[in-house]
């Protein structure tokens, strides 16, 4: 077999979705028997790099070595056949099914030889499942529970060892594999994530390579070689992990400075409270205590799983609230339902404007009047010119740029879908508006109008708290940034000029950067 | 991949596809209607047997317009047969107790809304899906048909006359093409159903509401939409449409057996399918049901006009339908 310096090499490699650059000219090696860990904030191209990888997105443009020899990837099958391996985030198993059966799913069952007729052996397949999360250091998980009776944890270790299968007949153990690993650790104890560490480090003693890609600081500097920070789509920079600090990496993160992205605006923050929370509970949201005046922008920094949608979906109505109570105008609102907190103007923006928000094969017009048909109608009645009048000036007024509103809203851009989305926000005249990322997947022009959007809605009083990844749009538009983990509020901090957007990353992230 | 396939689409099938699909139904049923004028130009085409048509598909048209409700939800209504079968039964049995025809009516439509009442708490509220649940209900109503009539068809003296002359007589309309004819009851009572669902659906806030939770039931509820309320009352309003029909079917035959509203199911929905591919979003409207509804009403006509086998005819309706629905989903747009 003929020498070659790193396992996998990737250069060049670009991917635009709709026009927008998700990848640009990324390049990225990961030698034999290293971890190469791949950090970047959310929508910085991690994801896009790794699933040109595994074969579910072809680039652009991409130079592709594995082991030194060009290759493509066109399928899942092929990055199999190349000796890679792929452990995702979110957990992709069969709760019906055995921890056995999900471990082999997808490959060849053990049969019985050439005249067991496909006829599967159960007691070879749970004894080949056994062997494989041994190999893992498992060995509290038998391979014939039912899947959907483990732990997100367990589950998780048995998605991993998925991973670790080899094919009879496959690739010889001297060609090393690769190991891309996308947050493996997000549902695993400390234990746990300490027996996945064994399992890399022995991986990297037989010369595999792994790629990392996690958000836990911590994690990064106890298991990585090298450190790749991406952002906006671009390799920032490759650092020896022994040259790095929590603090050079963040700064690598961030880098970008504000720019003119926002519109102006006047302070006009009122001295009464509008919305407050007074220790709101449920499953995923702790104690939850908050107050916003009228006019006021809270910008809520999270990480992903923190429990920030939940927080606005508590308020919402959509989701139970176990304890606590939510004041609107310094009343007590009993918003137990979606359809009773627009009745007190209290308006939700979801995070997922398709599957949660738009009916995608309405039109424009019917889309924008959904939350508020009835005080359109006369008796129950549509009353077509109102609505169209309506709908017109709605569309004026969020900037939509369709034919017309009857436009059906599936052939409309990102960001003019998230328009009509906002332009139930703008007929609603709300008093509490709750936005969960707002501009995600919308171009440039549109962010700005949509700024422009939820700024009028504070103009006018509303009391506005507001997800998003995107710290520099929350530095940009809030007067206030509160940090939420694991459900708990954990910092308030006044966005005066003084907050720094590394430090609150930081604080996203724990303590542990600071 | 959708792409390439759509790109190899249009090339194979050309800028004529689309256009096929949405007006495709309604050619249709013009086409059938020419060929069946062709063929029997002193019977077909006359204004007695555009009548008769009319009465014919009176039934199965207000089953129809009523399923549409409920499908527009994205659901399914299998029970609406067993239920027509029930109300016949309900209805008849009454009166053969001597129950006063308007008591006897007025209790039926009782029974049909208890039944979308279990059909829609079912499905809104324990969220069984659609399928399965009025599959089950569907067997429930069919087997309280057979046991409430002991298995026998209901018929004779048992039935008032003025309930088994309802189905047959009509309004006057004098003396055309040597005949005196009449415009039927049935055909008003269709009629009726068919321009309440049309506004229903097309002009009311509950109508759009539905066709929201149709569209995407999870945006519709964040939109403060009562999401379970309103598939339930759908599914009320479908069995209204059932029992309704049923009563009409065993007006029109002075009598009623257990059974005799089971092909009603599958016509009614096969009609809001065909009705269904002349919608550009793929959503079901009352007018295309009314097409589809004519398209079977229609071809059963003339194909027994022509003497056409019983057994063909429904060889023929079938493959109709399936070439329609067909052709719809070939050139939808994704």
């Amino acid at each position: 077999m003929a020498e070659f310096a790193s396992l996998l090499e990737i250069s060049g490699a670009s991917k635009k979705f709709d026009g927008v650059p998700a990848l640009r000219d990324a390049d990225l090696t990961v030698d034999r028997g290293e971890v190469h860990a791949l950090m970047g904030e959310n929508g910085a191209g991690k994801s896009t790099l790794i699933r040109i990888l595994a074969g579910v997105l072809s680039a652009d443009s991409a130079s592709i070595r594995v082991r030194g020899e060009a290759v493509a990837i066109h399928s899942a099958a092929d990055a199999q056949q190349l000796g890679l391996r792929f452990i995702h985030q979110e957990l992709n198993v069969v709760p019906s099914l055995s921890v056995a059966e999900n471990i082999f799913l997808g490959r060849p069952y053990p049969g019985w030889g050439h005249l067991g007729l496909g006829v599967v052996n159960w007691r070879q397949l749970a004894r080949r499942a056994r062997t494989v999360l041994e190999q893992l250091g498992v060995l509290h998980i038998d391979p014939n529970r039912g899947m959907g009776d483990l732990s997100p944890g367990d589950a998780m270790l048995v998605s991993i060892a998925r991973a670790f299968v080899e094919e009879e007949g496959g690739q010889s153990e001297s060609s090393p594999r690769l190991y891309v690993m996308d947050e493996p650790t997000a549902l695993l104890s400390r234990g746990e994530t300490e027996l996945l560490f064994e399992v890399i480090r022995g991986l990297r003693s037989q010369g595999c390579g792994i790629l990392y890609v996690s958000h836990r600081m911590e994690e990064i500097f106890e298991i990585s070689d090298r450190i790749t920070v991406m952002r906006d789509g671009s390799v920032v920079a490759t650092t020896a992990t022994e040259d790095a600090t929590p603090g050079s990496v963040i700064r690598q993160m961030t880098g970008r400075s504000l720019e003119n992205a926002f519109p102006r605006r006047e302070r006009n923050r009122t001295r009464e409270p509008v919305l407050e929370l007074r220790g709101l509970s449920n499953s995923r949201v702790k104690d939850f205590s908050l107050t916003i005046h009228g006019g006021e922008i809270v910008g809520v920094a999270g990480l992903a799983g923190s429990g920030r949608s939940e927080l606005l979906r508590a308020i919402a109505g959509v989701d139970q609230v176990r304890g606590g109570t939510i004041l609107l105008d310094g009343c007590v609102a009993r918003l137990s339902s979606p359809k009773r907190a627009w009745q007190r103007g209290v308006v939700f923006v979801p995070e997922e404007r398709r599957s949660q928000a738009l009916v995608m094969s309405g039109r424009a017009r019917e889309n924008m009047l959904l939350p508020r048909l009835s005080s359109l109608s006369r008796l129950g009645l549509v009353d077509m010119r109102r609505e169209r009048k309506t709908a017109d000036r709605l569309a004026r007024q969020v900037g939509l740029r369709a034919r017309s509103p009857e436009q059906v809203v599936h052939y409309l851009s990102g960001g003019n879908q998230q328009k009509v989305v906002l332009a139930r926000a703008v007929l609603a005249e709300p008093r509490a508006l709750l936005l969960d990322e707002p501009t995600r997947g919308v171009d440039v022009g549109a962010k700005y109008d949509i700024y422009n959007l939820i700024l009028d809605a504070a103009g006018r009083g509303a009391a506005v708290l507001m997800v998003s990844s995107d710290l520099n749009e929350l530095m940009g538009l809030a007067d206030r940034i509160v940090v939420i983990a694991q459900g708990r509020l954990t910092h308030d901090l006044p966005n005066d000029g003084s907050l720094e957007k590394a430090q609150l990353l930081a604080h996203c992230y724990g303590e542990q950067a600071a | 991949m959708i792409a390439r396939d759509q790109a190899t689409r249009s090339r194979t099938f050309g800028i004529w596809l689309p256009r096929l699909r949405r007006y495709g139904t309604p050619l249709g049923l013009l086409l059938i209607v020419g060929v069946f004028w062709a063929l029997r130009p002193d019977t077909f085409m006359t204004v007695g047997n555009w009548l008769n048509i009319s009465q014919q598909v009176s039934i199965l048209g207000v089953i129809a317009f009523a399923s549409t409700i409920v499908m527009v939800t994205a659901a399914f209504d299998l029970s609406v047969g067993a239920l027509a079968s029930l109300a016949g039964i309900v209805a008849t049995v009454l009166m053969s107790q001597g129950a006063p025809v308007p008591a006897a009516l007025a209790l039926t439509v009782l029974v049909a809304l208890s039944a979308g009442v279990l059909n829609g708490f079912l499905v809104a509220f324990i969220r069984i899906t659609p399928f399965v649940a009025t599959l089950g209900t569907l067997t429930i109503f069919g087997g309280v048909a057979l046991l409430v009539s002991g298995g026998n068809t209901i018929f004779g003296r048992a039935i008032p006359r003025a309930f088994g002359e309802f189905g047959r007589n009509g309004i006057p309309l004098g003396v055309i093409e040597g005949r005196a004819l009449m415009l039927p009851n049935l055909t008003l009572v269709a009629a009726a159903v068919f321009v309440a669902v049309y506004v229903l659906l097309g002009h009311t806030v509950f109508g759009r509401r539905l066709y929201a939770i149709g569209g995407n039931p999870e945006a519709a509820r964040l939109s403060g939409i009562r999401v379970r309320l309103l598939t339930l009352v759908a599914f009320v309003l479908s069995s209204l449409g059932a029992g309704i029909g049923g009563l009409m079917l065993a007006s029109r035959l002075a009598s009623a057996n257990p059974t005799q509203g089971e092909g009603l199911m599958l016509n009614a929905i096969a009609a809001v399918f065909l009705g269904i591919t002349m919608s550009d979003e793929g959503e079901p409207r009352v007018l295309g049901t009314l097409v589809g509804v004519l398209i079977l009403g229609i071809l059963a006509n003339g194909l027994t006009q022509l003497q056409i086998n019983t057994y063909v005819q429904q060889v023929l309706t079938g493959s109709i339908i399936v070439l329609a629905v067909a052709l719809g989903s070939l050139s939808k747009r994704t």
